[in-house]
Order: C-alpha cells, then sequence, then structure tokens
C-alpha cells in the first residue's frame, strides 16, 4: 500500500507543480508572437517522443554528484538529488509537462480573439482578461490537463526507474513495485496492485470526463 | 460620474500601411452619430482597430476627448483598456460564460457595489434589458445580444463609441429602435459615435454627417445627401448603387444654363449633365441610378428633362418585384421598371425605346 500512497502523493504534487508553472507557458505559448516560438513549442514536446530512458539517464546525469543540479542540492540539503522522492517530482514534471501544456495551449488557442479585444476594451487588463475571460472558458481544457498530467505521472515507469532507483518509501512507486512483483514471480502480488491501479485510474478518468462534458456543455445550452 | 462634462470630441489623424490597404485618414467627429461609410475593404475596420488600440497606426494622432490615445510624434499609444472607449463589433463578443448582469457589470467591477449596481440598473433601463438580466448570451436573440453589448459598452461612460456594422443583422424596425435608444442615451451623455456601414440603407436612415472612406481615404463628407448622391468617385458610385457609370467627354460648356454637354464613350450619344469645373475635351465619368431613368414607347415631347435619348431595348430580365431593361442608345442604359410597366407597354427586346434623364440626375464622378 505505501506504493500506491507515494504514487498518488507524487501524481498530486507533480499535477499541482505543473498547473502552477505549465500555465504561464501556455499562455506564452498561446499568444506571443515571437518568431522562435517553434522552438520552445519543440524543446516541450520533446518528452512525447524521447524514450523515458533518454530522458532519465540526462536527468540522472543532472542531478548526480557531478551534474550541476545535484552539486547544487548537495551544497543545499548535502545530499545529491538523485534517488529520492525530490528529484523524482522534478523528473516527473519535466516528463510530464507536454501533457499538461499541449491541453492548456489548445483550449486557450480557442478562445474567441473577439472577447479578448472585448475584454481589453472594457477596461481590463491581460491579467483580468486571463482569469475572467480565458480561464474560465478553458475549463475543459485545464481539467483534461490535470487528469493526463495525473493519470500519465501515476503510470510513468521509465524515468523513475532511472531517476529514483527502487527505494521502498521513498522512490518505489507503484508501477515499479508491480515489476518487482513480476521479477519474483508474485503474480498474485502484482495483480492486486495492477487491479487496484486499473480501477483507481478508471474511476478517476469517468469523473473527469463526466465533467468535462458538463462544463463544456455549460456555455452553449445551460 | 458627472455626464455634464464639456462636449467631448474625436480627432483622427492616422496614416497605416499593410499589404495592399493603404490608410490615410483625417477627421474629427463631434458629439452624436457620425458614419463611416465605405465598401468592403475600404479600410473602416482598420481604421475602428486604429481607435481602438487593436492595432497601431504607422503615424498620426488619436485624441479623444480629453485624452490623447495616440501619438506617433510623442511616442503615445496607450493600451486599449486604458482608452475609455466603447467598441461594438459585428459579432457582439458578449462573454458566453456570464450572464447578462455579468456581462455588463464587466467594465465596471472596480465600482463600489452601490454605484455599480446603480449604473447597471440604469443602462439596464435605457436599453430595455432588465428582464433578460439572469440570461447567458446563448438565450438572447440577435435584437437582444445587440442590446446587452450596447448596454456593457456604455455603462463604463467611454469617451466615444465605435460601432462596427453593429446592427447589419437586425431587421429595419428592430434597428430603429436600438437607434433611438442609442440617441436617448446620447442626448444625456454627448459623445462621438462612430458608426460604420456598407449600406446605403443605413446611412439614409440614420441621417447623420457621413464620412465616406474609399481605398483607405476618406473621399468625400457632408450630409447623406451630399454624400451619396453626388458620389465624386467611381469606386465610391458603384459602391452606393449608381448601376450606370459612363465613360464621357465633354463637349460644350453652356454656363448660363449650369449645364454642359458630354459625350458618352465613342458614341454619337450626347447627354446634358450639371455643370462643373470643366472644360472641353475633359474626360469624366457621368453616374445615373438605373431607378432614375424613364422608359418611354413612343418620344415624350414637352418635358423639363434635359435628356431624351432614343435606343434599342435589348434585354428584360425579371428580378422579384423590378424588371432590368437594357437599353442601348449608342451606349448601353440600365433601367429598372416595374412588371406593371412591361406589362402595360408590352415591352419586348428589339423594341424602340425613348430614354428620359433629368440633367441633375446625371452626376459626376472623377475619372480615374
Amino acid at each position: 500500500m505505501t506504493e500506491l500512497l507515494l504514487s498518488f502523493r507524487l501524481a498530486f504534487l507533480v499535477t499541482a507543480v505543473l498547473l502552477v508553472c505549465a500555465t504561464p507557458l501556455a499562455y506564452w505559448l498561446a499568444f506571443s508572437k515571437w518568431r522562435a516560438k517553434f522552438l520552445v513549442e519543440a524543446v516541450v514536446a520533446l518528452p512525447l517522443v524521447l524514450p523515458p530512458t533518454v530522458l532519465g539517464f540526462y536527468l540522472l546525469v543532472a542531478m548526480g554528484p557531478r551534474g550541476p543540479v545535484g552539486k547544487l542540492w548537495l551544497i543545499l540539503y548535502g545530499h545529491t538529488l538523485a534517488f529520492t522522492f525530490a528529484g523524482l517530482v522534478v523528473a516527473s514534471v519535466l516528463y510530464s509537462l507536454p501533457f499538461c501544456v499541449q491541453p492548456l495551449v489548445a483550449s486557450f488557442e480557442k478562445v474567441d480573439p473577439k472577447l479578448l479585444a472585448a475584454s481589453r476594451i472594457l477596461g481590463a487588463d491581460e491579467d483580468r482578461t486571463f482569469f475572467r475571460v480565458i480561464l474560465p472558458l478553458s475549463l475543459p481544457g485545464v481539467i483534461t490537463a490535470i487528469v493526463l498530467t495525473f493519470a500519465h505521472t501515476l503510470g510513468e515507469f521509465g524515468v523513475v526507474l532511472m531517476v529514483g532507483g527502487n527505494l521502498p518509501g521513498a522512490t518505489r512507486t507503484v508501477s515499479i513495485s508491480i515489476y518487482d512483483h513480476v521479477q519474483s514471480i508474485e503474480y498474485a502480488a502484482a495483480n492486486q496492485l495492477a487491479l487496484t491501479l486499473l480501477a483507481i485510474s478508471f474511476v478517476l478518468l469517468a469523473i473527469v470526463y463526466g465533467l468535462n462534458r458538463r462544463a463544456g456543455v455549460r456555455w452553449i445550452a445551460h | 460620474m458627472d455626464c455634464a462634462l464639456a462636449p467631448r470630441s474625436l480627432s483622427v489623424r492616422a496614416r497605416r500601411a499593410r499589404g495592399s490597404l493603404q490608410l490615410d485618414v483625417h477627421f474629427s467627429a463631434k458629439p452624436g452619430i457620425t458614419i463611416l461609410f465605405g465598401p468592403s475593404g475600404a479600410g473602416k475596420s482598420t481604421l475602428l482597430d486604429c481607435i481602438a488600440g487593436l492595432v497601431d497606426p504607422d503615424a498620426g494622432e488619436i485624441i479623444a476627448g480629453p485624452h490623447v490615445l495616440f501619438c506617433s510624434e510623442r511616442k503615445i499609444s496607450r493600451a486599449p483598456q486604458q482608452r475609455r472607449l466603447g467598441y461594438l463589433l459585428q459579432s457582439v463578443a458578449l462573454f458566453p460564460h456570464l450572464t447578462v448582469k455579468r456581462n455588463v457589470e464587466y467594465g465596471i467591477s472596480h465600482f463600489l457595489k452601490a454605484p455599480r449596481e446603480k449604473a447597471v440598473r440604469e443602462i439596464f433601463e435605457m436599453f430595455r434589458v432588465e428582464k433578460l438580466a439572469s440570461r447567458k448570451p446563448s438565450e438572447l436573440s440577435g435584437g437582444e445580444a445587440q442590446r446587452v453589448a450596447l448596454a456593457r459598452a456604455l455603462v463604463t461612460n467611454p469617451d466615444a463609441l465605435l460601432l462596427d456594422e453593429p446592427l447589419s443583422g437586425l431587421d429595419a424596425g428592430l434597428k430603429n429602435s436600438i437607434i433611438d435608444d442609442l440617441r436617448a442615451w446620447n442626448a444625456r451623455h454627448q459623445i462621438p459615435i462612430l458608426y460604420v456601414t456598407h449600406s446605403r440603407e443605413e446611412v439614409d436612415a440614420l441621417g447623420e454627417g457621413v464620412i465616406a472612406l474609399e481605398n483607405g481615404k476618406v473621399v468625400a463628407t457632408g450630409s447623406p445627401r451630399e454624400v451619396l448622391d453626388a458620389p465624386r468617385n467611381r469606386q465610391l458610385a458603384q459602391a452606393i448603387g449608381f448601376e450606370n457609370i459612363l465613360e464621357g467627354t465633354v463637349l460644350q460648356l453652356r454656363s448660363s444654363d449650369g449645364a454642359m454637354r458630354v459625350q458618352l464613350g465613342a458614341s454619337a450619344c450626347e447627354i446634358e449633365v450639371p455643370l462643373s469645373h470643366a472644360s472641353p475635351g475633359d474626360r469624366l465619368n457621368v453616374a445615373v441610378r438605373a431607378g432614375d431613368i424613364l422608359l418611354a414607347t413612343a418620344k415624350p415631347v414637352q418635358l423639363s428633362a434635359g435628356n431624351v435619348l432614343e435606343g434599342n431595348l435589348e434585354h428584360l430580365d425579371q428580378r422579384g418585384s423590378m424588371v432590368i431593361a437594357r437599353v442601348n442608345c449608342g451606349a448601353t442604359f440600365i433601367v429598372h421598371i416595374t412588371p406593371r410597366a412591361v406589362r402595360s407597354l408590352a415591352l419586348a427586346p428589339g423594341q424602340k425605346v425613348w430614354l428620359v434623364l433629368k440633367t441633375h440626375s446625371c452626376h459626376l464622378v472623377e475619372h480615374q
């Protein structure tokens, strides 16, 4: 059960961190007129195409005792970031970034520019326009971003294994635990965890899609 | 909010070149409705966007009431949210997730609750939308949405109001009642209202000062009659519905008659038109409305009209309740007649007919 709790703690944290960090990034990607924007878009999308081991490998190197992040962490906290829960959070944030950013960008871009113009002409600055017009109208996209980020973090395996290793209570997540059980031919235990994960994931997705449907329809009908 | 300020005016000098549109205008608008009229692509919407601050002119100066909104020399360009303007687009752009009341409150949410409620109540009454307060924009009719959009723009007490074909989708009755409410509101507040349209019916109906825009330039200003009836430019004439625009050469000036004779094209067809600053040999365009021409099957005599042209009826084409006749008098004229006239005169293609054109129905348009 500790593995399950750890996985959920990780997924919650990563989702929270990403919502705060990815929203301004998504806003910028949706509305910036900078010509080289596509480069940033490509970087954000990288985790989608890279094998988790590649990303995990570079993160491990960066977080290790000779990597820049690892060195800094060593000075601040007396140990490196690799093979810790904090390291897992950092790695997962990067790995799940596109799953949070892309739905947000897509829904921000879908907001009618005339509404944004109307908001500004009515005296609202960019911040107010964002919170009063863009965000409420992008609610389905926000929900999608939350779900995808959460589910993706919950199910990740490769990056966690590379960066976190397999330390019970610290970095052993559900997916790694299942792998462990299978390796030790403990199919019953593996099945129990897998089934729990499956059920929880399904319930989560069902709730979110249900909410999303209502949110999407709300402005059209009532 | 004190409404009894000195009358606010709007003064615009703007130059902006993008793609095929070379905007270069200079005008000012007094309190009341000023119509910006021109065909699509004339730069009307771009001009409004410049005033609202959605795009910047390359050069110029825009002043609304006491505020300089844009000045290229002094490098001033206020953000749209600092311009204190109302801007209504053709698509009303009401916030779909907010109720009518929330929409109207949007621009005055910084007010304290009591004055805010009061302002909303007053504007609701003015534009008769009290009953819609708790509805969502998706539950409004076109006219209701326009009323709410006007209320939302005007509750902020803007220095000027920009309307981009706001009522183009509505029927005449609805349109008039909204315009009446707008005029009533403005009787108290006295702000300049720029009303963009490409419909000459709307220009006629509003009956206010007109600024005619063509290819990004102001080509005429004045009352609707002055601008619409005496177009000085060929495209404008086409835009406002002159079906006959014929090239001609000045033959002879008759100053004492206030008229001159013009030969149409290379034909032998000569007509009399009002006198203008021209000399024999000058080329010009003559514009005549198809509805201003009389058609007769026998030669009319004893008429005040200066032009009776003999011609051949080439073609008749019924379009709804109107018949379009094409008559060749050397130059080809389009004439609008009624189906009744076709029947009673037993008109048929190939027939010899006479066209009657009053001298003052022939409008001179500069030659390009």
